[in-house]
């Protein structure tokens, strides 16, 4: 019994069980709303795995999500809740636009210039957040909740404003094409780079009709070097002091002030690369006229809280994240699921990754009742 | 716990054998098939989305095909949606609103094979061999709107409230100037006609405000190509007692006394249309096609009681002269220019 036990403390196991879980009570959401349960769970898998191209998808989908439950994890770290992630990743989303669209320099300039304006911008947004509770103690969750109506409302100037709207459509001209990052854009839609890829099924779907970039790279890639800078930098175990008891912090010395602005600029910057990623790197390029928040943010919240702030488990939370979002997608328009439905699915699915630290504990307790019960 | 664990494991197998003993259900000849890929507001937007899907479901009943939709809840997600589609070898797929136009014209050229159309979008002389455009004749609604305001108006000066320019606002715009001056002709007086731009399709707060200006300033029915900012507009003709005239789906549940008519704008009809001829296997691909009062797709409600019978009854005539092309509703300046020096002058 007590191996059993063993085996519930591993989180990996833990978290399998709770998704599992998940999935039984979707299971039977789905059976009492009157669909076939067995057919919507094979959809939502088949809607991940049975083509190159749809896991392509979900790996591009992460990739914003990643960020935003990087810029979370490291607020959380300094004790600070980055509500602000939306904004910061919309504002980054608007800066990206407009230099992408001001500018038209060579790919190997334009690029990283479009990508570090939306970081920059974000950081700004993360930075006035961090510095306005470092100095005057205002709550960071007020000041960011209301710079995500500020922003939300400026991609809408923007979006309408006479120099950057496209006429006939909803938002601005999509950025210079120099400033996009997906693999091969030029190329892959130009009648030669058809017919090449005709001839290869694999690389048809995975690069045509996906919109494929290092993006998922760039956020792994992030996600390690925060790993870094928060559990083998000097920094990071300041940040982690204040994150823990910033009254203990100051009395060793540690500068609490500082490290809160410096955590928010940081949080604000990883928002902030989202947002600059996503306009460079996936289709449409452009800012459109919001009505509602897209929930990059948000959801990275979200991700955020399933990964317990690590992380390296951003990263898997985050795949796990937007394959639920994308097959959801498929639910509903292939078994014609109601995204309400759907939202409530998903919405439990998460619920039960999220309570996963609660598994070990029911099998030590039910562990222990069974001892007491032999004796 | 291990009684725990067994009785979990049951039900596990339990559910996955009720599920398994449903068996597939195909082996019947191929249905026509269509899809629709909404915009970002969703399949209950209330407007076009709407209306589109409703229109595809009559379709369905009528014919027995199989329709079906898919939401984008970010503008990220058109081409996703499109490739959707496309993956799912349909007769026909629809997008739905002018935001999908480049990802439409990107799908279509990476899948020659299949047949696309666009809602409120046209590509001109670049309309590819599979892609259909379809537009309305919103002019020759908003031509009748401006006939019945300019024969119910008190003040004689009536307003406009415009969106964000484009095609489809000047449609509106230009078709219900159009309408206002043929009615002052009938009536022999001068009516003056005032026009704004909220420069926005969604700031309730400011159609509120201009409408309000507008009111104060005289006019005593406004009309508004602008989508939310519409509700603005019929808030304040609700407090200050005027007429709003809606636009799109009939509006008159917002404010029963105090919308005049609406101008309507049906693209589910459209859908329903565009996807029977395909579906009778008329060529519909490499053009656009325009629907107006003759398809049924734009018009007047049938119930508006706040129009008096004697002008409802006018109108109705216009709405002949206009299906049977005496009048030609203009649709931009030029034409209005065109249409006062014809008839007006």
């Amino acid at each position: 019994m007590k191996n059993v036990a063993n085996i519930f403390e591993k989180p990996v196991v833990s978290t399998m069980i709770s998704i599992f879980l998940g999935f039984l009570v979707a299971f039977f959401i789905l059976f009492v709303t009157g669909y076939n349960p067995y057919e919507a769970i094979v959809t939502f898998f088949n809607a991940i795995f049975s083509k190159p191209k749809f896991i392509t998808n979900v790996i591009i989908k992460s990739s914003p999500l990643i960020l935003t439950a990087l810029s979370a994890a490291f607020a959380f770290k300094t004790g600070l809740f980055n509500i602000g992630a939306e904004g910061q990743y919309i504002m980054a989303t608007i800066a990206s636009t407009v230099v992408g669209l001001v500018f038209n320099f060579n790919p190997i300039i334009q690029i990283p210039l479009v990508i570090l304006s939306g970081v920059l911008a974000g950081a700004v947004l993360g930075g006035i957040v961090g510095f306005l509770k470092a100095k005057f103690g205002i709550h960071e969750v007020i000041t960011s909740i209301m710079f995500n109506w500020v922003s939300l409302y400026l991609c809408n100037y923007v979006a309408n404003s006479a120099v950057f709207h496209k006429p006939e459509s909803n938002g601005t001209y999509p950025i210079n094409k120099s400033g996009i990052s997906m693999l091969f854009y030029e190329w892959k839609f130009s009648e030669q780079g058809r017919k090449f890829l005709k001839n290869n099924q694999f690389l048809n779907e995975v690069l045509l009709k996906t919109d494929l970039s290092l993006n998922f790279l760039i956020a792994s890639a992030v996600a390690v070097i925060t790993w870094i800078i928060i559990y083998k930098t000097t920094i990071g175990f300041e940040l982690r002091a204040v994150g823990l008891n910033h009254y203990a912090a100051m009395n060793a010395g540690i500068r609490v002030r500082r490290n809160i602005v410096f955590s928010m600029l940081v949080a604000g910057a990883l928002s902030g690369l989202a947002g600059a990623l996503t306009i460079s790197g996936t289709s449409n390029n452009s800012v459109q006229v919001l009505s509602v928040f897209e929930n990059n943010g948000f959801n990275g919240l979200a991700v955020a809280l399933i990964a317990q702030s690590s992380p390296i488990g951003c990263i898997f939370a985050g795949l796990i994240f937007s394959s639920l979002i994308y097959a959801g997608q498929a639910m509903q328009f292939k078994i014609g699921i109601p995204s309400e439905i759907i939202n409530i699915v998903i919405g439990v699915i998460v619920f039960f990754i999220a309570i996963t630290r609660i598994f070990p504990i029911i099998v030590e307790k039910l562990c222990r009742r069974e001892s007491r019960n032999a004796q | 716990m291990k009684k725990y664990i067994s009785l979990l494991l049951i039900l596990f197998i339990v559910l996955i054998l009720s599920g398994c003993s449903k068996s597939d259900e195909d082996g019947n000849e191929k249905k026509f098939s269509t899809a629709m890929v909404t915009d970002t507001g969703g399949v209950y937007d209330q407007s076009f989305n709407m209306s589109s899907w409703q229109g595809m479901r009559r379709f369905a009943e009528k014919t027995g095909a199989k329709v079906s939709y898919v939401e984008s809840r970010q503008s990220s997600d058109y081409s996703i949606n499109m490739d959707r589609l496309a993956d799912e070898d349909m007769d026909l797929i629809w997008a739905i609103g002018f935001s999908l136009a480049d990802v439409l014209k990107r799908a279509a050229e990476t899948n020659p094979e299949l047949n696309y159309a666009i809602i409120d979008y046209s590509y001109g002389d670049e309309t590819l061999e599979n892609v259909t455009g379809v537009m309305f004749r919103a002019e020759e609604s908003a031509f009748l709107a401006g006939y019945v305001a300019g024969k119910t108006t008190k003040t004689c000066k009536v307003g406009f409230i415009g969106g964000i320019a484009s095609i489809v606002v000047d449609q509106f715009e230009y078709g219900f100037r159009a309408g206002v001056d043929y009615a002052a002709k009938e009536r022999g007086v001068n009516i003056e006609f005032v026009s704004q731009y909220a420069e926005s399709f969604s700031d309730a707060a400011k159609g509120k405000a201009i409408a309000l200006k507008m009111y104060s300033h005289g006019c005593d029915i406004v009309f508004h190509a602008a989508g939310s900012v519409g509700v603005g507009l019929i808030e304040a003709a609700k407090e200050t007692n005027n007429f709003a005239i809606g636009v799109d789906m009939d509006q008159s549940n917002l404010a029963p006394k105090n919308i005049l008519t609406s101008a309507l704008k049906n693209a589910g009809q459209a859908v329903e249309l565009v996807s029977t001829k395909l579906m009778n296997g008329e060529k519909i691909g490499g053009k656009t096609l325009s629907f107006g009062l003759s398809e049924g797709c734009v018009g007047l409600p049938e119930f508006n009681p706040n129009i008096e019978p004697k002008v409802y009854i006018s109108a109705m005539k216009i709405k002949e002269e206009i299906s049977a092309g005496n009048i030609m509703p203009p649709a931009n300046a030029d034409e209005y220019a065109t249409f006062k020096e014809k008839y007006i002058n």
